[in-house]
């Protein structure tokens, strides 16, 4: 379906391109969803010392190696925004494709790590500390799966050379689900 | 002339390309057709909430009946009754109707643009908000019947299927709201650039509409308040699914961090729906009293601050929840200080009718009665901001009278005020002031027949929540069921009465003469254009141009008692 763009979106009363000022807003929201969710397991952490013995058995390597997945991921959206700025679609489409592919890794080694746990009988319901590992690292996955997603649109149009300043904005996003990884990584698995 | 070219191509792919007949207002991206979806929508949940309250209050003032229309109602059935009434008003009629319709109509056309910055998203927030309203209706009709544990979801109550014995009751419940948040977030998003980016060439931060600016300041306030409750949304889901205990004490979890992370959200809720109320008000007040608004840039700042205070006074709510009685001080002191920002409010709104020329038309009553009504509800919120009188008055019907009182103004009042004064620019007709008035009356006076009594039993210790007051002898007497009964009737002659606004606004569609562009010689922007505005609200080549802020009204030396925002000087 064709679709053109109103007036109000070619505006910019602030000079600032309405994508990348609705991304931001996007992500003030995202910070306050993570930050309760965060915040409500920091308190209980602090109240509940005995959770630092569930907290032994995350796998720290793993964790670690996601980490490296994602920051390089983040690397290579860096390098797909560059080219889109240079005009170059194509290559930005397949700089988007490798950092699909680091969410995919990400995703895959994830699973192999629920498993593992979830085989040892580490089950959502199995204390206060596995409850908000499952749903905060869940959480943050189903942001990398949507981000993925979205990325592989956006990677089929600049391919065909439209919307190229779309690559910068889910690449700011992309940084955003990044940075929570950075939070989540520490307070899961390093603090033991 | 790049705006013009755009425009073109954009009247083009709509105008031969886009689908025909009724799909043409389902599927539409204009905002003006997306805000009257989610009018109608809030509407009809309306009049199915304003029903819930009609057989809840029956069995109130006549225990046992058989309620017309219904028949008995059960313990089960009084609870969600009372709980989805609650939920709808406030999440599926106030919201929808304050921030989504009138923030839709009137930010593109206030700020002089041709729609919002993003239409699909924008068709999207809709979509998704229908699909939430759908299941909240139908979670009333399952297995078990709908939830019942109150509006505001505390667990263990609401976690555990063997206390509320509504298992898919509440945890659809808990995807309806969970999916309202959505839509709002992905509507404010779109209400907040829109305002930043779109504005029309010469339109500077001062120059906005109050409505426009307390609309998304309302957005933002929404959007920083609900993010916790989404989370602990989340956690409150997989308590109810899958068995975790986040909110269970025996299992290592809490069950008071559920109404931090509500309160955090619901206190500042107030204010996302009182900000759009106030600015329908301001907007009304200014026309009608042909007087400059007084003060605009305070009031701004005063909105502002509303906000920021907002996000300290959560934990009031929680003053018998066994919290630290030094955090209830400080939370009694920031609840005392946010009643200065919003009397400031009342007193802006007081300076600018002073020495004005007011005309009494339907759509000032009602912005004046929601000035008298919402002093009342802010001045009894006193009692309660303060820990030592709300530990007495924790849970009573003075509370449920005082939030009425301030949510009645804000979501009924507030909308009816806004209807009124823009049913000509939506739908190009006018309406009737003589039904109008009848109308008027008839809502305001039987409000306060119902609420009035109900301070009065809250005062006298009657608890919220109860089923059947027979049942508890210090609660039983003639006495107190009397002031019921005399709620139940005002309540039934001010449902009565919403007939008369159903014929004045089908009528008025219906009639003949066209409503001209500007019938309250009002300066902002939405009157330079047709009743109702075409797609695309101007003509491309005739996009407004602002020069002025939006209340010049009565300015010495001219002839005019207004003066357009686009009137070049």
């Amino acid at each position: 379906m064709s679709f053109a763009k109103p007036i109000a979106t070619t505006r910019s009363a602030t000079g600032i391109p309405t994508g990348r000022l609705a991304i931001w807003w996007v992500l003030a929201s995202e910070v306050v969803i993570f930050g309760g969710l965060l915040g409500s397991y920091v308190m209980h952490r602090l109240g509940h010392p005995e959770w630092a013995d569930a907290a032994v058995h995350t796998n720290t390597w793993i964790g670690a190696f996601n980490t490296f997945v994602l920051l390089t991921s983040s690397f290579t959206a860096v390098l797909a925004h560059e080219a889109a700025h240079d005009g170059e679609g194509k290559q930005a489409a397949k700089y988007l494709m490798l950092t699909i592919g680091g969410a995919l890794t990400f995703l895959l080694v994830k699973s192999v790590e629920w498993g593992i746990e979830i085989s040892h009988g580490y089950t959502i319901t199995a204390n206060g500390f596995w409850a908000f590992y499952y749903t905060a690292a869940g959480l943050h996955a189903a942001h990398v799966i949507a981000g993925a997603v979205i990325m592989a649109f956006i990677a089929r149009d600049a391919w065909r050379g439209r919307e190229l300043q779309r690559v910068e904005l889910i690449g700011i996003y992309w940084h955003f689900v990044d940075v929570v990884w950075i939070f989540l990584f520490p307070l899961l698995y390093i603090a033991k | 002339m790049a705006e013009a070219i755009a425009h073109a191509k954009h009247a083009e792919a709509h105008g031969h390309h886009g689908p025909s007949g009724i799909l043409k207002y389902v599927w539409s991206t204009d905002h003006k057709i997306i805000a009257m979806q989610y009018m109608f929508t809030g509407m009809l949940m309306a009049v199915i909430g304003g029903l819930m309250a009609y057989v809840f209050r029956m069995q109130l003032a006549f225990p046992g009946i058989s309620v017309p229309g219904f028949g008995v109602v059960s313990p089960g059935e009084y609870n969600s009754l009372v709980t989805n009434h609650g939920s709808i008003m406030i999440f599926w009629v106030a919201m929808p109707v304050l921030i989504a319709a009138f923030g839709n109509f009137l930010i593109p056309l206030m700020i002089g643009a041709d729609d919002m910055v993003f239409p699909r998203i924008n068709r999207l927030s809709f979509q998704v908000f229908f699909v939430s309203a759908v299941l909240i209706l139908a979670s009333l009709f399952v297995e078990g019947g709908g939830f019942g544990g109150a509006w505001t979801a505390y667990p263990p109550l609401s976690a555990n299927a063997e206390y509320n014995l509504t298992a898919l009751g509440s945890t659809l419940w808990l995807v309806a709201v969970a999916l309202e948040f959505v839509a709002f977030l992905l509507g404010g998003i779109n209400f907040i650039v829109t305002l930043m980016n779109s504005r029309a060439p010469g339109m500077k931060a001062y120059d906005i509409p109050i409505v426009c600016w307390f609309i998304v300041i309302a957005a933002i306030l929404f959007m920083l308040s609900v993010g916790p409750l989404i989370a602990g949304a989340v956690m409150l889901l997989f308590d109810q699914t899958l068995g975790t205990g986040f909110y269970d004490p025996t299992r290592g979890g809490d069950p008071v961090l559920w109404q931090h992370l509500f309160w955090f959200f619901g206190h500042p809720e107030v204010y996302v729906v009182m900000l759009p109320a106030f600015g329908i008000v301001v907007e009304i007040i200014a026309t009608f009293a042909r007087k400059k608004l007084f003060g605009y840039k305070l009031v701004l700042y005063t909105a502002v601050i509303t906000g920021v205070l907002s996000f300290f006074v959560w934990a009031h709510h929680q003053f018998v929840a066994g919290i630290d009685p030094r955090m209830a001080n400080i939370f009694t002191v920031t609840t005392l200080m946010i009643s200065v920002p919003v009397a400031e409010l009342c007193f802006v709104i007081i300076a600018t009718l002073y020495g004005g020329s007011i005309t009494l038309s339907t759509p000032m009553l009602w912005a004046l009665a929601f000035m008298a009504e919402f002093l009342i509800g802010g001045v009894t919120g006193i009692f309660l901001g303060a820990s030592g009188a709300d530990i007495y008055f924790h849970d009573t019907y003075f509370v449920l009278a005082h939030f009425h009182y301030t949510f009645f103004p804000i979501a009924i009042i507030g909308t009816f005020a806004g209807i009124t004064y823009w049913f000509p620019k939506m739908f190009g007709k006018m309406m009737n002031e003589t039904l109008g008035k009848i109308h008027f009356w008839g809502t305001v006076i039987p409000f306060n027949v119902i609420f009035i009594p109900l301070f009065v039993l809250g005062a006298a210790g009657q608890h919220r929540r109860i089923y059947n007051y027979q049942h508890f002898p210090d609660l039983a007497g003639p006495e107190f069921q009397r002031l019921r009964i005399i709620a139940t009737v005002a309540l039934l002659v001010m449902l009565v009465f919403q007939l008369v606004f159903f014929a004045n606004f089908f009528l008025s569609l219906r009639r003949k003469e066209k409503a001209p562009r500007n019938p309250w010689r009002a300066n902002t922007l939405e009157w330079t254009t047709e009743s109702p505005p075409p797609h695309g609200n101007w003509p491309p080549d005739e996009m407004p141009e602002v020069y002025r802020g939006p209340y010049e009204y009565s300015f010495p030396g001219r002839d005019d008692d207004y003066w357009p925002q686009n009137e070049p000087a």
